[in-house]
């Protein structure tokens, strides 16, 4: 029912370009991240579609609506700011009720609401308090309070926990969690924290400048990245990238040399490659599974220059013989040291490969990742309503 | 041991030393104020409570003569009162007029965006211009027979009045002369308008929240503290009306515009009665003060400071 269907959505502020040609379609129930680094186009975004923006061009449905000229109040959105935007001057209790009462609303289902919503929250014994009696994440609980207690159809947070210390941040981010189950409400989240991102949501929409980069499960973000960009902001330490170029191709893959490689490498691919002999491409792949290995099995040199020693596993900083930098994951008690000269061998089953252009050449994955990306995707909340969707 | 007993005695008397000097040094940064504030504010004002308790000629002897000066004002001297009506009867008509209409133009110009920049020095410019340049612009605005107001009525057909030479419409030309000069007021409230967060009208306006209620209960409240402090600094600016009063009108005509302030100056430098005018002067400084207190109390009860909370903040810690 309150499923969010974005057709070519753009906006520009004078002469900047901010969304360029947006469509989105969000199912009913879902959890959805805006990702992106800062300036990226996120926030605007979220604003379009809280109505806070007017739009250069593009449509906004949610359900069976077509909200793009409603007016934000009609909207049935709740929004939840970076800054929480409390009421300074009024107490909780005025905070989450305010808007429902200057619309009308009876004084008994005012106070249910409320208390509900402060039941839910753990704030009830701040009703009476101002906002600035309150820490950080009472003001943030208190922030969604007011969200839940308009019972939109679509709840709207940007960067709601960015301004929470560390520690808070993981408690919040759990608890949002479990709101969104208990609430079966869509959401909609922006941040620039990966972290979050992959943790929290059904779905991640990652955004580069303002247009969809990607949109997928946050499994299918990690290991079937659609274009480097992608490739390189999901996943920690970031996915190293090594130039080559193609030396041969065939039906089922292409073997790669030169660039960076001191050895050959062959790569399968799913379909026959569009790429020609010659051509320029880039290899990603994961830190944790570079291997450091002998010089006749190695596909690269380089020199170490740092290791940090996290413990369970180590992280080697390589600067390559060819230019360039590598990080490799290795266990936490590999001998490795700095300055030393190291050899990396390529596993070829682990590597990304994009074209020139920085599209993903789409590559096999193993059964086991297959099978835990078809899961994640069949999963979510509403399990049922997202089958009868793909139906 | 004797040693380590002599190493924290100086050890003390230095932390000590340290901290008288980190206690006294703001004081010094702010020494040469305080010194101004000494000589300049708070010793002509207890010399000025001296001299309302003596005869004090310009020239000649001075004696002592207690209360006499104060009763004498109050029971004694019509003219006291006169003014003191005269200089209330303004106030109660600039005061909310200059705030009231501040604080439109400043809602004009905080939600204008097209030269904001131009109009915004263009409301504030009267404000730099000296009392002397402004009565001499007003002079000739009100002027009966060549004057700029009289001019443009007549355009409408109407045959303008001698907008000084009448008794009751002095001190209306007088009102809105002070008038012209709310860009001052005008540009605290804009400064206000725009720290409050756009953030708060976003979230009311999702929440469907009304302007006219977005004004009532969010504008306002947190414009409090400046719509408090821009009253307090009216009331005290139309006790002190002097400049205005004193150039266009001299006071008249038949005594209309002899505001209070004017009486305590003719008092001292027309009558050389020292004394008389410090007790004068007295009167009024008290008359602002207990008004000022009575604004911020009855304010307290509904205006939020954004440092209120802090004691509570503390004890929530604790
Ligand atoms: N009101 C505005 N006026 C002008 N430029 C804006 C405005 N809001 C955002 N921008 C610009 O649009 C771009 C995207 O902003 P935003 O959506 O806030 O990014 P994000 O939330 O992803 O960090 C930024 O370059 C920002 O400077
Ligand atoms: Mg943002």
């Amino acid at each position: 029912m309150a499923a969010i269907r974005i057709e070519n959505l753009c906006k520009g502020f004078g002469s900047l370009e901010v969304l360029k040609g947006i469509d989105l379609d969000i199912a009913d129930g879902e959890f959805v991240c805006f990702l992106g680094p800062s300036g990226c186009g996120k926030s605007t975004l979220l604003r379009s579609i809280a109505g806070l923006e007017n739009l250069d061009g593009g449509s906004i449905r949610l359900g069976e609506r077509d909200i793009t000229d409603l007016p934000s109040a009609k909207r049935d959105i709740a929004m939840v700011f970076q800054n929480y935007a409390l009421y300074p001057h009024m107490n909780v209790r005025k905070n989450l009720s305010f808007g429902l009462a200057l619309n009308g609303m009876k004084r008994d289902e005012i106070d249910r609401r409320v208390t509900n919503a402060a039941e839910v929250l753990r704030i009830t014994e701040l009703l009476n308090r101002k906002p600035r009696q309150l820490s950080g994440g009472q003001r943030q609980r208190v922030a969604i309070g007011r969200a839940i207690v308009r019972e939109p159809k679509l709840f709207l947070l940007d960067e709601p926990l960015s301004n929470l210390d560390a520690g808070l941040r993981v408690t919040m981010r759990v608890e949002l969690a479990a709101l969104h189950e208990r609430l079966a409400v869509t959401m909609i989240y922006v941040t620039h924290d990966q972290v979050e991102a992959m943790t929290l949501s059904d779905r991640v929409v990652v955004l580069d400048k303002g247009k969809v980069s990607q949109f997928g499960t946050p499994l299918e973000l990690f290991y079937r990245p659609a274009n480097l960009f992608v490739a390189g902001f999901i996943g920690s330490p970031r996915m190293n990238f090594v130039n080559a170029n193609v030396a041969d191709e065939c039906e089922t893959g292409l073997r790669l040399a030169g660039g960076g490689l001191a050895r050959e490498l062959s790569l399968d691919t799913l379909s026959p490659a569009p790429i020609g002999r010659d051509c320029p491409v880039t290899l990603g792949i994961r830190p944790n599974k570079l291997e450091l290995t002998s010089p006749d099995e190695a596909h690269l040199a380089g020199n170490v220059r740092l290791v940090e020693r996290l413990g369970t596993e180590s992280h080697v900083h390589i600067s390559l013989e060819g230019g360039g930098d590598l990080t490799a994951v290795v266990r936490g008690t590999h001998p490795v040291s700095t300055r030393e000269r190291v050899h990396i061998r390529i596993p070829s089953e682990h590597c990304h490969l994009f074209d020139a252009d920085g599209k993903a050449i789409e590559r096999p994955l193993d059964a086991e990742t297959r099978a835990l990306i078809n899961q994640e995707e069949g999963r979510g909340p509403r399990g049922p309503v997202l089958e009868e969707r793909h139906a | 041991m004797d040693m380590a007993y002599a190493g924290t005695q100086t050890g003390a008397a230095r932390r000590k030393r340290a901290s008288v000097r980190r206690h006294i040094a703001p004081y010094l940064f702010i020494s040469p104020w305080i010194l101004g504030f000494l000589f300049f504010t708070l010793g002509p004002l207890l010399f000025s409570l001296t001299m309302s308790f003596f005869d004090w000629p310009v020239v000649g002897e001075r004696t002592f003569v207690g209360l006499d000066n104060y009763r004498s004002m109050f029971t004694e001297d019509p003219q006291f009162w006169e003014s003191l009506w005269i200089t209330v009867k303004f106030a109660a008509i600039y005061v909310p007029f200059n705030i009231v209409m501040s604080f439109f133009l400043a809602l004009m110009l905080h939600h204008v965006t097209f030269a904001s920049g131009f109009f915004r020095t263009a409301f504030y410019l009267p404000s730099v211009i000296s009392g002397v340049a402004l009565v001499t612009i007003w002079s000739w605005i009100y002027s009966r027979e060549y004057g700029l107001l009289n001019f443009m009525l007549s355009l409408v057909g109407i045959d303008g009045p001698n907008w000084l030479g009448d008794p009751n419409l002095a001190i209306v030309a007088i009102i809105i002369a002070s008038l012209w000069g709310l860009g001052g007021t005008m540009l605290i409230l804009l400064t206000g308008l725009k720290a409050i967060p756009k953030e708060l009208y976003e979230a009311a306006t999702i929440s469907g929240v009304p302007g006219w209620a977005q004004m009532l209960f969010i504008t306002l409240p947190m414009l409090g503290p400046m719509l408090i402090f821009t009253f307090i600094t009216s009331i005290i600016s139309a006790f002190q009306q002097l400049t205005i009063a004193l150039l266009l009108t001299k006071g008249g005509p038949l005594g209309s515009t002899y505001f209070f302030a004017m009486y305590v100056y003719d008092n001292a430098f027309k009558y050389f009665d020292m004394g008389y005018a410090a007790a004068g002067s007295w009167v009024m400084f008290v008359i602002v003060l207990a008004l000022s207190l009575v604004v911020m109390r009855w304010s307290a009860a509904w205006v939020y400071y954004e440092g209120e909370i802090r004691q509570a903040d503390g004890e929530r810690n604790a």
